[in-house]
């Protein structure tokens, strides 16, 4: 027991001292750009040791009867790092040129000179764009399937051109919204309203035609009405779809507001120094962007799926983390 | 607009109450009465005929057990009293009034075939939640809630939600969420069908004195014969294809204080013989 800790304490350090070490031995002149098959064979050996470590770690954190969020997280951590390091040992070793890709070096530097661009772009494409029209989007298709569910032509009306909407591609919308609400901000956050609309729609239509026969039998032993039975049946029994269309919809809204940037746009937003970044060849600051807006992206994701494991720990597939 | 027919007060003695189009028109002591009640369910395969010319009256008080093979229509008439399901023939009144107008006053606490708890609330807010809607202030919410949990032995259970519970807990946790309003009809479809033998018995005595000292009426829905014939007042025995009453046998003369070693009596064993006889009677029909 305690040797295999041992082991995977030793394993995992030489993982991450030997990755250091070997990125900062790539950069010296001898090496970059033309490293021999001894560089190689180290890559090669920390691939191994990171390997096992992992799988140690795994097994590890497979053995806690009460899984910690340090020991979990360390195996993912410990191949992020892992990735990050032979992404930075190839293209520095082999000399890939930095138009084709940048080592991770190259970005973090260029994420750090560039901190007051990347805050601006963060503003207008996160937080006028993606989060006002994931609002908006969220809160109609909630209100619209609401509205379906309660009134029958709509339930029958409705969906099927809800359906067929939603297989509008983002590609054709973005330019009418553009001519419709102008350059700015307006015309992204209309997009991403749109394209968060319909999941939304559709998963709180879902959730609402799950409840069962007896719980909704139930609810009119009591005399219930239609409001009482939506509050203290039908919604919370719907919660988790709309916490999948809530996580669905932070991907896509993130998406939706970057893409539709490269329709038109003010010489702001992460979109448009993604467009022009790559079209001088600056491939850095294209990943520096990357890299921002995976962060943001995870961060949004994170707090919605932290919210839900709040709301619906009753639902079997979070019980598990009770 | 319904009237009652005399072959629904059979057992219950006519008044000269007059009758008036939209109340039952007799003795209104019997708190369910049933004439002629019929349902048929239309299904792909056919008509299902789930009840059929079934008279019964039931006073204020009485404890009726209703036994018989699956699929003989118990749920179903439950079902048809507590205005769930549409009879489509016949008539039916609760408590004087039409099975809606008895549901809208809120007239009895049901308790399902399932306990139908919500898995997103505490026991103890499933126990609560008809008395969140019927805006019962919250003080005296949490003492009832105490109050039936405790009955029902699930006092420690509070605040635990029903999936950590077992099948036998949840179906408890669901009688004292039908008693916890303490309505003066309960309607209980096999309601101990999960539980074993020995949480069974005990739960059949504690279900006798509650009905002995707050006078309920019950109409109970079993499998079990022992006891059908221990709690009741009445059994009724039914049979299938078409759903109907074949017997109607009185329990009355066990008396109301009964041990549970009274099931091995001699006037215990002939009533449960009779009951027997009857099912058996019903079953004949079909093989
Ligand atoms: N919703 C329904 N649709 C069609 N048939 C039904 C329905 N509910 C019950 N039945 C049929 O009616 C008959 C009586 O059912 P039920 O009242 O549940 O019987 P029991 O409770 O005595 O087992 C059965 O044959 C059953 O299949
Ligand atoms: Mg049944």
């Amino acid at each position: 027991m305690s040797r295999q800790v041992n082991r995977t304490i030793i394993l995992s350090v030489a993982t991450v001292a030997g990755g250091l070490g070997l990125s900062a031995l790539a950069h010296s002149p001898d090496i970059a750009g033309q490293a021999g098959s001894g560089f190689w064979l180290g890559t090669l050996l920390l691939w191994l040791a990171a390997t096992l470590a992992a799988r140690d770690l795994a097994g590890l954190a497979a053995q806690q009867r009460k899984p910690s969020g340090l020991l979990a997280l360390a195996v993912p951590l410990l191949v992020g790092f892992l990735l990050v390091v032979l992404w930075e040992l190839i293209t520095v070793g082999a000399g890939v040129p930095a138009v084709l890709m940048p080592p991770p070096s190259m970005v973090a530097a260029r994420f750090g000179g560039a901190l007051p661009v990347l805050a601006a772009d963060f503003v207008q494409t996160f937080v006028k764009s993606a989060l006002p029209g994931y609002a908006i989007g969220c809160a109609a298709g909630f209100g619209t399937a609401v509205l379906a569910d309660r009134v029958p032509f709509l339930r029958r009306g409705l969906l099927p051109v809800a359906n067929f909407a939603s297989a509008l591609p983002i590609i054709g919308i973005a330019p009418i919204m553009v001519m419709w609400f102008g350059f700015d901000w307006p015309s992204k956050a209309a997009v991403v309203a749109v394209m968060t609309f319909f999941p939304m729609l559709v998963q709180t239509g879902a959730g609402l035609a799950a409840t069962g026969r007896i719980e909704r039998d139930l609810m009119r032993t009591y005399a219930a009405g239609y409001l009482t039975t939506l509050v203290c049946l039908r919604l919370p029994q719907a919660l988790p779809f709309i916490f999948t269309a809530l996580k669905i919809n932070a991907t896509l809204a993130l998406i939706g507001a970057i893409v539709a940037e490269f329709f038109g746009t003010p010489i702001v937003g992460m979109g448009f120094r993604i467009s022009i970044e790559a079209a001088r060849l600056s491939l850095d600051m294209v990943w520096a962007e990357i890299a921002l807006a995976a962060l943001a992206g995870s961060a949004f994701y994170g707090a919605i799926a932290l919210a839900e494991r709040a709301a619906t720990g009753w639902h079997p597939s979070m019980r598990a983390a009770r | 607009m319904p009237r009652a027919s005399a072959a629904a007060l059979r057992t219950v003695p006519p008044t000269d109450a007059d009758a008036t189009e939209d109340r039952a028109p007799e003795p209104a002591r019997a708190v369910v009465s049933v004439s002629d009640l019929s349902l048929t369910y239309e299904t792909a395969d056919g008509p299902v005929y789930a009840l059929s010319g079934v008279d019964l009256a039931i006073a204020a008080g009485e404890f009726v057990s209703f036994i018989g093979p699956s699929g003989c229509g118990k749920t179903t008439l439950l079902r048809c009293v507590a205005d769930l399901e549409q009879p489509t023939g016949g008539e039916l009144w609760v408590n004087g009034v039409s099975a809606e107008a008895a549901r809208l006053r809120r007239d009895y606490g049901f308790v399902f075939q399932a306990p139908a708890l919500y898995p997103w609330r505490t026991i103890e807010r499933n126990v609560a939640l008809p008395l969140e809607i019927f805006g019962v202030p919250k003080a005296e919410r949490r003492e009832r809630v105490r109050r039936y949990l405790d009955l029902v032995h699930l006092g420690g259970f509070a605040k635990k939600f029903p999936w950590q519970l077992s099948g036998g807990m949840q179906s408890r946790a669901s009688i004292a969420r039908a008693l916890c309003f303490d309505p003066q009809l309960l309607l209980m479809d096999e309601p101990f069908g999960a539980l074993d033998e020995i949480v069974r018995d005990h739960l059949n005595e504690q279900l006798l004195s509650l009905w002995r000292e707050t006078g309920k009426t019950v109409l109970f829905v079993t499998h079990s014969i022992p006891e059908a014939v221990y709690l009741s007042s009445r059994v009724v025995v039914m049979s299938p294809r078409p759903g109907r009453i074949i017997d109607v046998v009185d329990c009355s003369r066990l008396g109301r204080q009964r041990p549970l070693e009274i099931r091995e009596s001699p006037e215990f064993l002939a009533i449960a013989h009779r009951v027997r006889e009857g099912l058996r009677a019903g079953h004949a029909y079909d093989e």
